[in-house]
Order: structure tokens, then sequence, then C-alpha cells
């Protein structure tokens, strides 16, 4: 056999035992699709190179067999009779991440290499039993394959029968190495708008001239023409200079010059949203910190892959939360997983190399409901959820890590562009191999060490392609798919590299893949020097820019001192980990850039990092007026609090969350649900450490992105306060929270086709402030954070912008994790306390949603969803933080046993999650708390006033309690009761009387069943 | 089996520092690497236990730049993970790494007297390579897999065991019943009528999934995975060979059961995790070979 040709073998489940995956494709077609689908059932189909001769054929067919449970066959597996035959692959190039593993074993049953043509192709093959053709390709376009990454070959049974078997692969076509390009930018300014546009390079006029008259500068010098380069940008150095000012790494908008103002008010300026509001909280906070500890426990911020604080003598902690939205948006799983597995590699890119802990994950999505148009483009909402669930489980899962917090949110506007948040814990030891861990800089003739995978055209152009809004013309290759394996792998050699400091510095290869890494660890010795034709491809036929900046997943750069190359190559090579040294730093003050010997991109490091033109941004607050309820209240208000827990931003999620592991390490506490049953999301998570050591850490989030619509200042105020009322909830420390901000906005840049840019602007500066003075207040803070700015799709013609989005996620420390506390009363008898002030502040509540719904409102597209109101929930700093610390002194006593947060869906939502989680019954009098009995039940039931907790007590503890707590709106509502039933009274008068079962029957509904 | 029980019988009557001596004899190998993840609270375990345990990665077994070899080690632990990937089923590439390349070695620890535990990846593993349910002293051929959970996709979830107290499992002595959570994909043992006779037959089926009455039982999600006659875990005829899909090594402290916030309320978490009963048993078990 010719060592290019294929042998094909077809693996399937025996025909009289069921095939799980086939009936899971099965349920979905009937329940997604509504194909009245009889049967379904799969193979695995492998396509082998590397001339296998027939022995070796027959054997790795018994090899890739199990005798129990499957039957096979080489060419095709004659037997069954079916429908239609929908073969689905992957395109040329994209990671097979099956195919790889599969070429292991097939290398390990054969006893050799398969050389350098020999790979392991593999796809599925799914046998459809009472489908029409139509509805074939219905199944395989909406539902088996994403033509972005996958093909589909479809055959009815007569087809498939009279043809061959398709021994074809999907092999990219061999070409040579493209040349490099000088660009020219002699053009109009039209002209240059067209070229940044058309090239995918996102740089703005302004730019695109400073890049012109840089090079026209340059032009006389001497390196330059030694280089033989001339006054005009090759496209190795366009493309650097692209990636490197992209919205995406270099956050143009946060550090833009802002005027501000308010309504016709006289405009203020900022100079950078970032250093005034973002570091400048952390510098705030650091100050208190130093003034009354001597010291400060923030060990790096701002300038490395991920935030670093103090936990104890032996570890920091790590943290980082990423989005990846756009990629999610056109491929849902592969986007997803690159979503987790990337910000994986930044607490591994931290300092020198963080392990990683735990991962917390969260979604806003449309909903997988939705039965409206859909713009044309665009994937359903059920879709997009279920693959970016099915990426972010397959990513951690397979990484060994747990994960800690999960959330989702959904509002329609989430339809252009979901928003995927995923982040990483890491703990990185305080000392490695004798040297200080936070502290890393490559030296002058340390060799660049790439690690980890190889590069292939996936992912190129990821950086600038989500700095633009979405539309049909996105790339195909900005969908990078990961092989979490393969980071696995790298990962453990380089903690093992790591400790024997084989390294002096590493970074991740993320957005603009080697031009970002290289060039951000060139900064310190002052340049670079990189070969890019020693880069280890996974095809031939990539031109020197694409190698640079390809974002090709699960790879790390390092800098290693010349003594250390042959080592760490060697261990490398033990542990299968491809390590390949491309080039040096230097100290020139040159990215210098070589393909096979000449020059082909010659960057000084001044222009690449600091040379992008500063932007100047205007913005202009008018405070919006929204509809109030026009129709009276729901007369029930029990039936009213069913239908509230049900609702989609509040009802269970487990059905998908439980395909997430919550505990490998070893090291989870308080685990993602809680309860008797461990079926109600618990309000924050516990962390140790590590074995042999009772510290932990404690993870919580906010998010409220209903409140923007108000106001932003109240809604980041208010995602501040609930991260810290959640930390305080598990047993948290007070005075050792550290906030990171994820901010998701809709461009806030106004032009022609963004008329209310300035608004959205001016929504930033207020949600900064926001920000900025609850988390002094609170002495939290911010470690690190990212912002994607440009969060708009135009799919289909139709503009449809997200919200304006903050996460701001929490890391806190809890001493000694034995008292940890969770969310769910304990006995029967304890007694319930309601802490904090409940104010009318309905508005952007989920009661106003539904009350929008009851009365049959639909929100137009881009819209927020009625009823919206105006009282948005106002932050009582003055009063909040006493109250925290005097609970945090009471549950350090011991006297008490639970804690609940009520956020959004209010008291009544909060009291219910209690009720669920015990199972139990509350009996609890609203008039006891005066400002309970003044407002409206419905209101008081549902308002989302923040500040406030729910705290159960047993008996014995509660003069203590009250002592520890008074002056601070204690109210003590009532008690436990072991009969399940939540029964809310205002004295004698029953408001709400329903039973437990009913309220958990509505909460696991939802979502249940779309798994 | 009777040489073993009289060694722990002898074991058992020891005092408890020369017990701990025995103990920390006991060197333990934690295979890793490749995706394979749970090394960690695998060596916690161990450690808790007294033992030795020593992490070593796969491939430096096979090329044999390990410290030590597989021969060496009383005993060996095949732990919970996504070896590559779980690619070609779970276990499978793994699986395949070691019967060409370290059979033989295998083989002859097992034939020497080594003891071992598969947790989850590790029981797929040892009944993907025939290990378990190991009939007849044959430890070539695999009878038996662990197919999909009728359920598909992998899930995270707590689930009740009871043990066969008639069993030969040495790593199960004196247990009757443990929450343990399980966390797989592919957990439903399948095995011929005539493999699984031969297994109720000799006790070799030393775990089942329990249902709130505490009998076992079929249904979801008691029972995660399908598997018929709700088996949770097998041993290999001598009792030296245990497999289990549920993690032990999840549940080392009381802090780590789902439940344990209310038991501490009401004084019931007690001072240990569960789970660690099993490594001591075998770690005892081992320690009383030693002696």
């Amino acid at each position: 056999m010719s060592p290019t040709s294929a042998v094909r073998i077809e693996v399937a489940v025996r025909p009289e035992l069921p095939d799980a995956r086939g009936a899971g494709v099965e349920r979905t077609i009937q329940s997604f699709l509504g194909i009245g689908v009889r049967r379904v059932r799969t193979r695995d189909v492998y396509r082998i190179t590397g001339g296998l001769d027939p022995r070796e054929a027959e054997k790795l067919r018994a090899e890739l067999t199990d005798p129990v449970l499957q039957v096979s066959a080489l060419g095709k597996l004659e037997g069954e009779r079916f429908d239609f035959a929908i073969g689905v692959g992957f395109k040329p190039g994209v990671t097979d991440p099956v195919g790889k593993s599969a070429k292991v074993a097939v290398e390990d049953t054969l006893g050799r290499k398969l050389g350098a043509t020999g790979a392991v192709y593999t796809s599925t093959l799914y046998l459809l039993d009472g489908v029409d053709r139509a509805q074939a390709e219905r199944v395989a376009l909406e539902l088996l394959a994403n033509p972005v990454i996958q093909t589909t070959h479809l055959q009815s049974f007569e087809e498939w029968r009279a043809q061959p078997p398709d021994l074809s692969v999907p092999v990219v076509p061999g070409h040579d190495t493209p040349a490099v390009a000088r660009v020219d930018l002699s053009g109009s300014d039209a002209e240059l708008e067209r070229l940044s546009k058309q090239k995918l390079l996102a740089l703005t006029l302004g730019e695109m001239k400073a890049i012109r008259d840089h090079f026209r500068a340059q032009a006389a010098g001497e390196l330059r023409r030694a280089a033989g380069l001339g006054s005009e940008p090759t496209d190795v150095e366009l493309e650097c200079l692209a990636q490197t000012w992209s919205e995406h790494c270099k956050h143009k908008i946060f550090n833009a010059t802002v005027r501000y103002r308010e309504g016709d008010g006289e405009p203020e300026v900022i100079d950078s949203v970032f250093k005034a509001y973002v570091r400048g909280t952390t510098e705030a906070v650091e100050r208190a910190v130093v003034a009354r500890e001597g010291k400060s426990w923030l060990v790096s911020v701002f300038h490395d892959n991920a935030g670093v604080v103090e936990h104890d003598d032996q570890h920091h902690l790590v943290y980082k939360v990423e989005t990846h939205n756009s990629p999610s948006a056109l491929d849902p799983y592969g986007g997803a997983m690159t979503g987790i597995v990337g910000v994986n590699r930044d607490p591994f890119g931290t300092g020198l190399g963080a392990e990683l802990s735990s991962n917390v994950w969260g979604y806003c999505f449309a909903s997988p409901f939705h039965s409206g148009p859909l713009p044309k483009g665009l994937l359903h909402p059920r879709r997009i959820r279920d693959g970016v669930h099915q990426g972010v489980i397959d990513g951690g899962n397979q990484s060994g890590i747990p994960y800690g917090r999960g959330w989702e949110i959904f509002d329609h506007r989430f339809l252009g562009k979901p928003l995927v948040f995923c982040g990483t814990v890491g703990v990185l030891p305080v000392t490695v191999a004798g040297r200080p861990s936070h502290e890393k800089a490559a030296l002058p003739g340390d060799a660049i060490v790439m690690v980890g995978g190889r590069i292939g055209a996936d992912g190129i152009h990821g950086a600038t392609f989500s700095s633009a809004a979405l539309d049909e013309s996105a790339p195909i290759q900005a969908v990078q798919i990961g092989d979490p394996i393969t980071q696995k792998r790298m990962f453990d050699f380089l903690v093992e590299a790591r400790d024997l400091g084989l390294y002096r510095a590493i970074t991740d290869n993320g957005a603009g893949g080697l031009s970002s890494s290289v060039g951000e660890m060139a900064e310190k010795p002052g340049g670079a020097r990189l070969e890019l034709e020693k880069a280890p491809l996974k095809y031939a036929g990539l031109a020197p820019w694409e190698i640079l900046l390809s974002e090709a997943q699960e790879r790390m750069t390092l800098a290693v001192a010349p003594e250390h190359v042959a080592p760490l190559l060697a261990l490398a090579a033990r542990r299968e980990v491809d390590a390949t040294a491309i080039g040096a730093f230097t100290s020139d003050g040159y990215l210098h850039v070589t393909h096979r010997g000449k020059t082909v991109g010659l960057l000084e490091m001044a222009f690449l990092h600091e040379g992008d033109p500063d932007l100047d941004l205007t913005a202009r607050w008018v405070p919006p007026r929204f509809d109030e309820p026009r129709t009276p209240p729901p007369a029930d208000l029990g039936q009213t609090l069913v239908a509230m827990v049900g609702r989609l931003d509040l009802c269970s999620n487990e059905a998908k969350a439980r395909h997430y592991d919550h505990e490998v390490k070893g090291l989870t506490v308080i685990k993602p649900f809680v309860g008797v049953r461990s079926d109600v999301p618990a309000e924050a998570s516990v962390f140790l450490v590590r074995h042999g050591s009772l510290s932990g850490y404690v993870l919580s989030e906010g998010v409220n992105p209903f409140y923007s619509d108000i106001d932003c200042f109240a809604m980041a105020q208010a995602v501040v306060d609930e991260a810290v009322r959640r930390q305080l909830a598990a047993g948290a420390r007070l005075d050792r929270i550290a906030l990171l901000d994820n901010f998701c906005w809709p461009d806030p840049v106004a032009g022609p086709d963004n008329p209310d840019g300035e608004y959205k602007m001016a929504q930033l500066v207020r949600a900064c402030r926001g920000l900025y003075e609850a988390a002094v207040a609170y002495g939290a803070p911010l470690i690190s954070g990212k912002d994607s700015m440009k969060n708009d799709s135009r799919m289909g013609g139709v503009k449809i912008s997200v919200p304006p989005t903050l996460l701001l996620s929490a890391i806190g420390r809890i001493d000694d994790v034995n008292g940890a506390v969770t969310l769910e009363p304990k006995a029967a008898g304890d007694v319930v306390y309601l802490l904090g002030e409940t104010r009318d502040e309905t508005g952007g509540s989920e009661y106003f949603r539904l009350r929008g719904e009851r009365d049959g409102l639909v929100a137009e597209l881009g819209q927020p969803a009625p009823y919206v109101g105006n009282k948005v929930p106002e932050l009582d700093l003055a009063t909040t933080l006493p109250r925290y610390r005097a609970l945090e002194s009471a549950i350090r006593a011991g006297w008490v046993r639970s804690v609940a947060v009520p956020a959004k869906g209010g008291l009544g939502v909060a009291l219910s999650r209690m009720a669920m989680a015990a199972r139990l019954g509350l009996d609890l009098d609203l008039n006891a708390a005066a400002d309970l009995a003044r407002l409206e039940p419905d209101v008081a039931l549902f308002s989302e006033s923040l500040g406030r907790l729910v705290v159960t007590v047993a008996a014995r503890d509660t003069a203590s309690f009250e002592a520890c707590v008074a002056g601070t709106a204690c109210h003590r509502l009532g008690s436990v009761v072991s009969a399940p039933t939540l029964t809310l009274r205002r004295g004698s008068a029953a408001l709400v009387s329903v039973a437990v079962d009913a309220l958990v029957t509505s909460f696991q509904a939802t979502l249940g069943g779309a798994s | 089996m009777t040489r073993h029980a009289e060694r722990l019988r002898q074991f058992d009557a020891l005092p408890t520092p020369e017990k701990d001596r025995l103990r920390r004899e006991v060197r333990v190998l934690v295979l890793t690497g490749l995706g394979l993840n749970c090394e960690a609270e695998t060596e916690a375990a161990f450690r808790l236990c007294g033992a030795r345990p020593e992490r070593v990665h796969l491939l430096d077994l096979l090329e044999g730049t390990a410290r030590r070899r597989l021969g060496d080690y009383p005993v060996l632990a095949f732990i919970g993970g996504f070896a590559f990937g779980d690619h070609l089923g779970a276990g499978f590439v793994f699986a395949n790494k070691i019967r060409y390349r370290l059979y033989d070695q295998l083989v002859e620890f097992i034939e020497r007297g080594g003891l071992s535990l598969g947790v989850c990846n590790g029981f797929q593993t040892m009944t993907r390579l025939g290990l378990l349910p190991g009939l007849d002293g044959d430890y070539r051929t695999p009878l038996a897999t662990l197919a999909p959970n009728d359920r598909p996709g992998y899930r995270d979830a707590w689930v009740s065991l009871g043990f066969d107290a008639a069993s030969p499992c040495l790593w199960t002595r004196g247990l009757s019943q443990m929450d343990l959570p399980a966390r797989h994909g592919e957990g439903k043992f399948l095995a011929s009528e005539v493999t699984l006779g031969r297994l109720r037959e000799q006790h070799q089926i030393v775990a089942r999934y329990l249902g709130a009455d505490g009998a076992p039982t079929q249904a979801w999600p008691a029972n995660p995975n399908g598997s018929p006659d709700a088996i949770a875990g097998i041993c290999d005829p001598s009792g030296r060979l245990f497999g289990l899909m549920p993690h032990p090594d999840a549940f080392l402290y009381p802090f780590h059961h789902p439940d344990w916030a209310r038991r501490r309320a009401l004084g019931t978490a007690g001072t240990q995790g569960d789970g660690l009963a099993i490594f001591q048993n075998g770690v005892d078990a081992a320690a009383a070979a030693l002696g």
C-alpha cells in the first residue's frame, strides 16, 4: 500500500446492546428538531495513513475493538439497515484530539512509528432510521455538525451500499510557503481604512497613519537597510502591530482620555478609566492595608497574566477570569472549550507558573426556548447553550480541574453574542527552585522555547476579530479547537521543569500567538530574535506572518538560560511533549523576525509597545426612564413565589452542572450544590489550598446586567456587594477579599453606525465609579481583570448589543475550612433572622420581568424585557460594612448555622432556597421587621434591596447572636419548622403558604429537561 | 486468600506502633501522567493511612527511567482521570501502552502477590487490560468492559455503595456501606452471563449501588450508569486486585461529604472520611504480607 492511502476501520456497538450515544442523539433530534426519528445508531470511523500492510490493518482493527461491547470491520461494516447515513468529520487542519490519541495506540500496537505522512483521522457515522433526505440534511446541519469546522457526508442506504468506502482524509494541501509581502500604505485615508478592514486588522485610520509614518521615518536607518527592508512594513510587521495594538490586547478604551458629562453639565476629563478607577481602587485599598497592617497582602497585580495574592507562608493564590464570546457564537463547543483551556494558561503563565486548582464559569444566553425570529447567521440559543456547556465540561474535566462556581443569566439581547466567562484559580508555591515564584524576567541571551502544541492556521486573527462586531465576514480560522489532554500533559511537564529551575520566565500563547508572548517577554531584556522556520508546524504552507500570529492552542513560551536548554528539551522528550528552541532574547531594542535566514520583520520594541496613538472619547449620561407595571400585582403571592423560583435566571441548572467535575483533587469543601439532597446552588464555594492544611479559599461572584438598563453605577455597586455578601455567607474573612473585574460592553465608541456610543461610554464611566466606591469601601482590591468592548452583532443586517455586563469575581480567605457555613438551615427550632433594610427597590428586578410576561409584553429586539421600572437597588455603604463585620464576628464565634444572600428574586427567593436546601419549613412573620411591614407585600418579598442576609441560629445561641449584631438592622422573623411548608405571615394573616415540594418541582422543571 | 487471611489476623493482633512501623514500609506506586489527574488525593489517602506513596510517570516506568521497578512495590494504584482524554473508550490508549510495553512486569507483580486498586479510570484500565475480573488466574484476557452510561455523558454525583461481606476483597474488609461520588461517563459494567454468574458465585462483585431503601438498585440516579446487578466494583478471585467506579479518594475528610455542614451542626460528622477505610485495608494487607 502506498504510504498516503488510508486504511478505514469502522467500529460499532454490538447490535444486541444499546448504543447510548445514538440514543442521546435520537432524543435530541426528537425534542430539539421535532423530527420523529425512529432510531439512531452510531459508529466510530478511523482512517489511518502511514503505509499499513494488511496484517497490520487487521491487528489494528482487532485492537481498536472492545470485544465485549463492539463489532468492527475494515472498510464498511455491513449488516445494519438504515435510511440515511451521515458522516461527520473535521475539515482539513482542524485539531482532531481523538485522532491524536488513536495514533499513540496505533503506534504502540504496531511497535513502530507511522512516519511523517502517517496520521489517524477520526469521524463519526450516524445511521438514521425513519427520516427522509430533507430531514436528514436538517439533522446534519442543525444538530450534528458545525460547518465552520466540520464536513458532513450524507448517503441513503442504497447509496451507501453501492459506493465503495470513503478512504479520503482531510489533509491540508501542501504548497510552497507564501512569500513575505510588503504592504503599500501610501494610499488615501479611505484606502487605508479599506485595507484595515480587508485584512481584518481592526486598526483605525489614526493607527494606520502612525504605522505608515513610523516606517517612513525608519527607512533611512542602518538596521532596516542592512536587512533589506524599505519604507513600507512587511505583512509580518503590520500583522504583528495590529495584534499588539488590538483592543483585545491593548485595552484602548479603558486607557482613553474621556470627556464625560451628565446631561448638559460641564464635561469632566478622565485620564483613563482604568487608571482612575480600576488601578485606582487597588492603590487606595493597598494604602489602607499598609496603614493598618504594616504590609500589603497583594503580591503581583495588573502586570502579569493573572493577579497574585498572599495565602500563607507556603502558597500564593492566583486568579484570572476571561471571556470567549465571539468564538463561542460561531462554534459554541470549540469556542467555549478554548475559553476554559485558554484561561487555564493564564495562572500557569503567571510568575513561574501556578498549578491549577479550580475553575469557574458563567454564561449569558438568550432563552434556550427562544421561538421568535433568528437573524441569519446566528445559531439557536439552545444549540449555543448545549455546545458551550459541553465545551467547558470536556475542557475542565479532561484537565482534571473541578469547578467551583457556575451560573447562567438569560436575556434575549444575548441572542447576538453569548457571553462566556471562564476563570481559573491557581496555587503558586511562594518559592520555586529557591527563587521567589512571582517574579520572572528573561535575560538577553536566553533561548525562546515554545512548548506544547504545534502551529496551524487555526485561530489566526482572534485578537483583532474579537475587537470588532460579529458579522458574516467572521473568518472561520478565528475559531480554535482545544485539546485539553495535550495541554494537561504540557502542564505536568512544566511543573517538573519549574521545580527543577529549568526556565527563567514563562507566559502563555493566547491571543496574538507568538507575536504577543514573545513581544511581551522581550520587553524586559529589550528585544528578541525569532527564527520562524524552527517553529514546529502542523502542516506545511503557512506564511511567516501566520506562524507568528497563529493562536493554535496548548502552547506556552519559555525563556531558558543557555545551560538549561538541553536538560529542558531532554525532559520534554521523556514526557513526549513538544518543545523547540525558536530564537533568543536580545537587548538591541528590536523584535527581529527571520524566516530561513532572511529578515521578515524588524520592529522597534518601543514603537510596538508604546507607538499606538491614544484614543479620545466622549461620554454623556442622560438618565433613562422606563415603564413601571401598569396592572395590579398578582393576587396569589404563594403561586407567584413558585413561579419565581422556576424563572430561567433563578431556576436550577443542575442538569447541566452535574456534568462538570465538582471535586477532583480532593480539595473541594463546600461544593457548587448544597443541601440535604445537594440540589440547591451554594452561596459561595470553599476549597482547600492543599492536602495537609486546613486553610482555604472562598469563591463567589456578583453579576446583574439587568440593573445596567437603569444605571450602571448602581449595577456595579450591586455586583460588588453581592460578591462580598456571598463571601461573608460562606465564612470568609472580610479583610482578605480580592476582586476581579470582567467588563463585557457594547461598543462605546460613538460613530456613524453607533449613534448611542456616548451613552454606552457614560455607562462604562458610571460602572467604574460605582465599582471604585464600593470596592474601596469594602477594602477589596481589584487584582486582575479583562474587558471585552465590542459585544455587538450585525448578523443578518440586524444590530443586537448585549446589555453592559460586569462580572465581579471574588476570592477570599478562610482560616479553617471547618468553620465554613452553608445555605441550608440545619434543624427545626432554629431561629431565622433577616439582617438589613428592605426598601421599594424593584427596578431591574426579576419580579418586574415576571410581571411584564404576565401582562403579555415582549421585548423589542435589542431592548430590555419589560417591565424595567426605575427604582434600582442602591447601596448604603454607611450601614452595610458594620453589619457585615458584626455578622463576621458572629460566624467566627460559631453562632451562625446557615446564611442565605437575598439577591435576584429578593427575600422570597432567598427563603425558598433555604427551605428547598433543607427540605424543612420556615414559619416567619414579616411584621417583625418594621421596614417589611411598611411595604406592599409583593414588594417586601421581591424587592432586591442590597446589603441583606438571612441567617439561622440555634435557639441556645440567640442571645449571644443578637447581642453581637445589635444595631445593624437585625430582625427576628421566626423559626425553622419540621413540616416542609414555607409560611410567610403578616401578624396572623398568611401571605404565602407553599409546600417545599412545590417549590422544588418548579425550581427543577424549567431547565431539568433541557440537558 | 487463606495465607493472606492468616497474616492479617496476625497483623491485627499487633500493637499500634508495630502496625505503624510496618505500614511505613509499604511503598505504593501511584501511576501518573498522560491525562490522569487524581494523583494528589490518592497520594494523600495512602499517606494518611501510614504508607509511602510515590508518584511515578507511566513513561518513566516504560522507559526504565523511574527510580524503581514495578516489582519493587507491594501496592500499585491505578488512579482516576482522563488518560488520553478517554479517546477510543475510557482507559483504552493507556491500557494499550501497558499491554504492549509493560505487561510482563505487571503480571509478574500480580503473581508475586502485589495488591492493586483501580478507581474510575483506573478500574476501566484494569478491566481493559484483563487484570479484572482475573478469572482462573488469567490476567490477560478482557472478559468485561465499562460501557457508556445509559444516560450519556460524564456526571458527578454522590451515590451510596453496599459491600458484599462475603467477598474475598482485601480492600473492603469489614465495610458494609459508604457514600462516595461517582464521576464518570463510562461505568456500566458489561460481561457475559457466564462471567457475571461466576463473579456472583465467587463474591467478586464487591460493591453495588444502593437505593434509598438500602437495597441494590437499577434506578437512576442511585445507580448512575445502569450497571447490571448494580455493579459498582469487582475484585479478582484472590481479593488483592480491586476496581471501583466511585471515588474513595474523594472522601478523605468529613467535610468532603456533601451533607457535612448539617452533620457537623448535629454532631454526627465524624473525624475522618469514610473512603479512607478502603486505603487503610489495602495498606494493612500489604503491611501484613511484609510482616
